[in-house]
């Protein structure tokens, strides 16, 4: 008891000298702890990031092509991600170019593909009529719905040339993955990487191209 | 060491005196209950604050019953969810309660917001009550989000893809943060698993302690009433408002009453409808998930619809209908406002800028920006309404008018976001977004002008 009044006596009589020197250790003090606060907090925060499992997940898929018809889609799942693989017909491939002036970017500049499916077609022109694309909107991430068909859809409008319509927020793409102006989505479905070698087709891989 | 006696109220017994003298039982249950002074004039809207805590505590329980055969895992829970249906004995009860409840917690905290709002109860002093409420919205968005992904079906796994992918258009940093969020890169098991994480523990006592938050704000300043006056003004002899009455007895019983009839909507619907026709728990959601196949129709549930909607009506259409208002509010501004010649060229110089960035931004970030900025006007509420008076009992008719247009906006929203987006159902999407958001921007101008009535002295009370 005896001690604790003597300090509070010298705390009521502290000089300024003694008060600045206090306000600098508990400002010191308060410093550290935030620093070693932020350094408790890291492997929190860093746990949340994937984990080696999920980074190892990523391997090329494979599928044989000679399963597809001409007008005929299958989808397949690398990465956890839908991929479409579309044999366009002859129709199909010439409605491409009826519907570039409605196109947000025909021309895919401000998309995602690798340098050689940056054309008309987003297809490899060894075999221009195969479109290899993510099935997954640009906007918010949903996976469009084909409609393969030529001629008026509900949802694609009066003149279709066929494409992909999004359910979530009525994003509308052509049969190139391209997105049409006006829509959510502003940029056309990613194209991954990928290479074929006679019929078969990997999904994941350049085959050596330059992306 | 002695005790310290408050003897602000009297023990009712030697035992109550032996726990007064040690933990504020008697105080507590006296400022808080039984003579925690509530007016008298108390109606049908009031109901709905007791009934949010009555469905949280539902909740929190039947969440711990779930949890006991619940499998956060992807390969297992969906199986989990269908096993608690079919094999666990009343585990179809558990569940429907849940989940019904979920739904039945936001037609209350909607219903007790708007209560707030027709009553004045977001008016000062009662500021900070409304704030802490409207973080209690966002968190309890946040939870209803997280707990609709745990059944792992088709419409659980789409509708946090979406949702998730919200971040990303954050500049920079969004792929990071969606992938920090996921845990992976899709939609997957870690993803599933935190959520549960956050959904059963972190979310739950966030809940919690805003709801104390709330509480203790609000009797700090005390309770608002139908009439929008401050029953303070006019005490009795002893100091207590004539028009007051105890919370307990008076409002407990009277929200006793409130319980009864909403246990007769809420299990009706739990026994009778429980998926009230793909409404409280979508027909999607009974498939598995599917990362290849986004369902035909992907909506979220009810409570999200008119958010989700302002989301998808963010067009270039609305952005160059936002760009070209801008500029004409602008030049109407410059014409017709009696100012300085600089704050007129001011007005021009804000305009041209906005014209800009509508124009050259893209619907996407627009639509998050939009969704965001439809729950942060909540926020602003209390400062946005200049009108007089309080209650909607005395307020001027063109309020009337603009909260009567902001309801229709809401629920076409809502109803709207409920169906597959088509060309007319965008536009009409797009003019409710525009008069969702011109009701909190023309707020301080339409409250503030027509003729309000007078408030009374009293509370307006007919004895029964």
């Amino acid at each position: 008891m005896a001690d604790n009044q003597v300090s509070s006596v010298n705390a009521d009589g502290m000089s300024v000298e003694d008060k600045k020197r206090r306000r600098f250790l508990t400002g010191i003090t308060a410093g550290f702890g935030a620093v070693g606060g932020a350094f408790a907090v890291t492997p929190f925060v860093l746990s949340m990031t994937p984990s080696e499992r999920a980074k190892n997940a990523g391997a090329p898929v494979q599928y044989d092509l000679s399963k597809i018809q001409a007008g005929q889609m299958v989808k397949v799942e690398w990465r956890g991600k839908p991929v479409v693989l579309l044999k366009r017909s002859d129709e199909m491939m010439a409605g491409l170019d009826k519907i570039t002036d409605k196109l947000a970017d025909p021309d895919s500049l401000s998309s995602n593909q690798p340098a050689y499916a940056q054309n008309n077609s987003r297809s490899d022109q060894s075999s221009p009529a195969l479109l290899v694309m993510e099935a997954v909107c640009t906007h918010l991430g949903c996976s469009p719905v084909e409609k393969l068909a030529i001629g008026p859809d509900p949802q694609m409008g009066p003149d279709s040339q066929g494409g992909f319509f999004c359910p979530c927020h009525g994003s509308k793409f052509d049969l190139a993955g391209r997105v049409y102006k006006n829509v959510p989505a502003t940029t056309n479905m990613p194209v991954p990487p990928f290479a074929i070698a006679g019929d078969m087709i990997t999904i994941g891989e350049d085959g050596g191209r330059n992306a | 060491m002695a005790i310290h006696r408050h003897d602000n109220h009297k023990s009712a017994n030697a035992f109550m005196q032996w726990v007064d003298d040690r933990f504020p039982a008697t105080k507590v249950w006296n400022e808080h209950l039984a003579e925690y002074w509530a007016a008298k004039n108390f109606n049908f809207w009031y109901y709905f604050g007791s009934l949010a805590i009555l469905v949280l505590v539902i909740q929190l329980l039947t969440g711990i019953f779930l949890t006991m055969h619940y499998k956060p895992d992807a390969q297992l829970a969906f199986a989990s969810v269908e096993y608690i249906m079919r094999d666990v004995p009343y585990g179809w009860l558990v569940r429907y309660l849940h989940s019904t409840g979920a739904s039945m917690f936001f037609v209350v905290v909607y219903l007790h917001m708007f209560r707030g709002v027709i009553y004045g109860s977001h008016r000062e002093p009662r500021e900070l009550v409304w704030l802490i409420g409207c973080v209690i919205f966002v968190a309890l968005m946040a939870e209803a989000f997280m707990g609709y992904l745990l059944p792992w079906g088709n419409m659980s796994y789409w509708g946090a893809q979406v949702i998730i992918s919200l971040f990303d258009v954050i500049p920079y940093f969004g792929p990071i943060l969606t992938e920090w969020i996921r845990g992976d890169f899709v939609i997957s098991d870690a993803t599933l698993n935190r959520f549960f994480a956050f959904h059963v523990i972190l979310l739950p006592l966030i809940l919690v302690a805003l709801v104390f938050l709330h509480l203790v704000a609000l009797h700090h300043v005390g309770s608002n009433n139908p009439d929008g006056i401050d029953i303070f003004e006019n005490l009795d002899e002893n100091g207590k408002p004539v028009d007051g009455v105890p919370f307990f007895p008076h409002i407990v019983i009277k929200d006793l009453i409130g319980v009864c009839g909403f246990f007769i909507v809420y299990l009706g619907i739990v026994f009778f409808w429980p998926d009230l026709g793909g409404i409280f728990l979508e027909k999607d959601n009974f498939a598995p998930a599917n990362p290849l196949q986004t369902p035909p129709d992907i909506v979220p549930l009810w409570y999200f619809t008119p958010f989700y909607s302002i989301l998808r009506a963010s067009t270039e259409t609305l952005l160059m209908f936002f760009a070209w208002s801008s500029v004409a509010i602008a030049v109407l501004a410059a014409l017709f406002t009696k100012v300085d010649l600089k704050y007129k060229i001011g007005f021009i110089i804000v305009g041209a800028i906005a014209w800009f960035v509508f124009m050259n931004s893209s619907g996407k970030a627009w639509g998050v920006i939009l969704m965001g900025s439809a729950i942060v006007c909540f926020f602003l509420l209390p400062w946005l309404d200049r009108s007089p008076v309080k209650s909607i009992r005395y307020r001027s008719w063109p309020f009337k008018v603009a909260l009567a247009l902001f309801l229709v906006a809401f629920f076409i929203l809502g109803y709207l976001g409920m169906n597959a987006p088509t060309p007319v159902k965008t536009v009409m999407a797009q003019v409710c977004t525009c008069i969702y958001f011109a009701f909190f921007i023309l707020m301080p101008w339409f409250t503030s002008i027509g003729q309000t009535k007078p408030e009374p002295e009293r509370v307006t009370y007919d004895a029964h």
